[in-house]
């Protein structure tokens, strides 16, 4: 503790939990905004890492509500924010954001996706994987021409629906932040637009990671095409991205307003590791340099030419830093907007504990939850394009390979 | 009226005569009554005084409509004692710990050269040790801090289950059976006068002492403060102690610039104070 804080403030009120909580959703958003990219806007080359983005999406969002749970003060109460909301608060409007994006957003355009697959994987087969996926088409079996084209406008509809919804549903998690105007380090009008920027860079990360430790354990060959392409988004996002933070920072440091000194503390004296160091320079500026060098942006190779086998490496190592960069992100917003006194007059400690449902465990086993999940939905649902291929000649459950698990 | 008075002495009862004793007796409460509430209601709004309402028999009914409650502080008055704090903690089951409170004082200590130096050692509940670097202390004074009640409250709007509302009469409550805890209001106040209460796991913050209130008392802090620092009463009625002290001083409230618009008014406050 240094200079006076408050008597209340003393203890830390959002924890590592609330840290995990956008980090998480931030994925989903970035992961499904992939997906779109290669449904809506056509891009081939993402092609393989679609369907597999998806299920991260709601794989993670499934995990998302947890951390907040765990959170709260009195969980079972938690479903009082669906039945008396109170319309004027922005964490109120959680419920529905979420409830919306899972139920209308992502289930359905998952479900319209693999419908005909789910079909094709369950007919003639017994068996509990056959069962359940039966029971997943939702007695939905018509394969007609007619009803595969219905598939196919429904499920571009609703990603047309689904982008603004992910913008929405990480934009809404900015806004939890920003819109507080007692907290000078939170309350800006960017919040929502950085908390986008970085979700989708955190998501397309994510995905390079998947998508190539997958096919690493499925011992299938990484589609250079793709990674090129996820690289070269990875860079506008974090170019983007990185701007806007630094239009927030330019902003603050020359209105230069009453707030400024006790913030300029708490980044010299609180935040050099995780935010200079941590957040800006091996999460930002490392990544935006390799990429710059080797993503193919203006020109076709990339500004310096890499082996493929070195230029996967590289995308993998900065994939790894970017997330290690957002998660930074989210540390330096949730938890260093409570450092300071909103006296302004003084810094106080976070302390972080290992055991205890906001300790360091709990956090770590909810962040390693989607990837679980995302396992089981593997097996259920195998993302691969290849598993296509094997429908109605092998067992389509031996196909996918325990992949997910290892990132 | 006056053949209806009951005779005084004993003289045998007619059949009737306690009929119409007690006809009488319930005629004049009945007249009375209007004269009696008023009495009653004059007195829970010139609140600085405890209200007798107990003695009228008829505890007056209490109409939240009626009422906006506010407080003023005269930070020049404030000694610094901490019994305000201590009061509360006392009235309202404030944990003792010295990291919870719904009201505290804080000590500004302004140098020469323009530093000021801020404490609040247990909310001032001990005492103040004297200042580090004393000589060099241009000015010093006292300032009780709580919960501004603020009519525009940010912590009410963020609540996501309206666990948090203000009262008709003006009243920043918390329900503690229907809070969440998910703490968003805590991080909403700009003037850090919520907690978290360690045992109920529910926001808390001071209530200006409501169950007095609308009994006709004051706060617990009000009550107990030996220089009349603190000044509780209605913001709107013309005949409030609160009235009288705004019609006095000149005001400010903290924080203006977040539009909160505090009803905890401050006389001869300084500019460093936060």
């Amino acid at each position: 503790m240094q200079g006076y804080i408050y008597p209340n403030e003393f203890e830390l009120q959002w924890g590592l939990l609330i840290v995990v909580y956008p980090y998480l959703t931030g994925l989903v958003a970035g992961a499904f905004i992939l997906a779109s990219l290669a449904r809506v806007f056509n891009v081939k080359a993402v092609q393989p890492t679609y369907r597999l983005s998806l299920l991260t999406a709601l794989a993670f969002l499934i995990a998302a509500p947890l951390p907040l749970l765990a959170h709260l003060g009195h969980p079972e109460r938690s479903f009082a924010i669906f039945l008396t909301p109170n319309v004027r608060s922005a964490m109120a409007m959680f419920g529905f954001v979420y409830a919306w994006y899972l139920m209308m957003v992502l289930l359905l355009e998952i479900w319209f996706d693999y419908r005909k697959d789910l079909v094709l994987w369950s007919r003639g087969k017994t068996g509990f994987l056959a069962w359940f996926r039966r029971l997943l088409t939702l007695g939905s079996t018509d394969l007609s021409e007619k009803s595969l084209l219905f598939d196919n406008r429904a499920g571009k509809l609703i990603t047309i629906v689904g982008i603004p919804s992910a913008f929405f549903l990480h934009g809404y998690v900015g806004f939890i932040f920003g819109s507080i105007k007692a907290n000078p380090w939170w309350s800006s009008v960017l919040m929502p637009v950085v908390f986008l920027f970085s979700a989708i860079v955190s998501g397309i990360a994510l995905m390079v990671l998947i998508y190539m430790v997958t096919s690493m354990l499925r011992f299938k060959p990484v589609d250079m095409a793709c990674m090129d392409k996820l690289g070269a988004f990875l860079l506008y996002a974090l170019v983007v991205d990185f701007s806007l933070e630094m239009l927030d920072f330019t902003q603050r440091l020359y209105e230069a307003e009453e707030s400024i000194k006790i913030l300029s503390d708490m980044l010299s004296n609180r935040l050099v590791v995780s935010l200079i160091v941590m957040q800006v320079l091996v999460g930002t500026v490392l990544p935006l340099i390799s990429l710059g060098l080797i993503a193919p942006t203006v020109r076709k190779q990339g500004l310096v030419r890499v082996p493929d086998e070195l230029r996967r490496l590289i995308y993998f190592v900065v994939a790894i830093l970017v997330q290690i960069g957002i998660f930074s992100t989210r540390w330096n917003v949730v938890i260093g907007g409570q450092l300071f006194s909103k006296s302004l007059r003084g810094l106080t400690v976070y302390k972080m504990e290992l055991l205890g449902i906001e300790g360091i465990l709990v956090a770590g086993a909810i962040m390693l939850l989607p990837l679980v999940i995302l396992f089981l939905l593997v097996k259920v649902v195998p993302p691969w394009q290849d598993a296509e291929a094997h429908v109605g000649s092998e067992p389509a459950a031996g196909d996918p390979l325990p992949a997910a698990q290892a990132s | 009226m006056a053949s209806d008075l009951p005779r005084a002495g004993g003289g045998p009862p007619r059949p009737g005569s306690d009929l119409d004793r007690r006809a009488f007796v319930g005629a004049c409460l009945a007249a009375a009554a209007p004269v009696l509430l008023t009495a009653a209601q004059g007195s829970t709004t010139s609140a600085q005084a405890p209200a007798d309402t107990a003695a009228a028999g008829t505890p007056p009914r209490y109409d939240r409509r009626n009422h906006n409650y506010g407080m003023g502080v005269d930070v020049d008055k404030c000694i610094g004692c901490g019994r305000c704090a201590a009061a509360c903690k006392e009235e309202n089951n404030v944990p003792r710990d010295p990291h919870h409170f719904r009201t505290w004082v804080e000590r500004y200590a302004i140098r020469a050269d323009g530093e000021c130096a801020v404490d609040s050692p247990n909310g001032g509940i001990d005492g103040f040790p004297a200042p580090v670097g004393e000589e060099n202390v241009l000015r010093a004074f006292f300032v009780p801090k709580l919960c501004n009640h603020c009519a525009n409250a940010p912590c009410v709007q963020v609540c996501p289950v309206g666990a948090t509302f203000t009262t008709e009469d003006g009243v920043v409550l918390v329900d503690e059976d229907y809070c969440i805890g998910c703490r968003y209001c805590i991080q909403a106040c700009p003037y850090g006068a919520r907690f978290l209460h360690p045992e109920t796991h529910t926001a808390q913050k001071c209530t200006f002492c409501y169950h007095r209130v609308v009994q006709g008392m004051v706060p617990a802090c009000v009550e107990v403060c030996p220089t009349g620092a603190r000044i509780f009463g209605e913001v709107q009625r013309p005949a409030s102690p609160l009235t009288r002290f705004r019609r006095f001083n000149a005001l400010q409230v903290l924080k203006p610039h977040l539009n909160t618009e505090p009803k905890v008014f401050y006389a001869n406050l300084d500019g460093q104070v936060r």
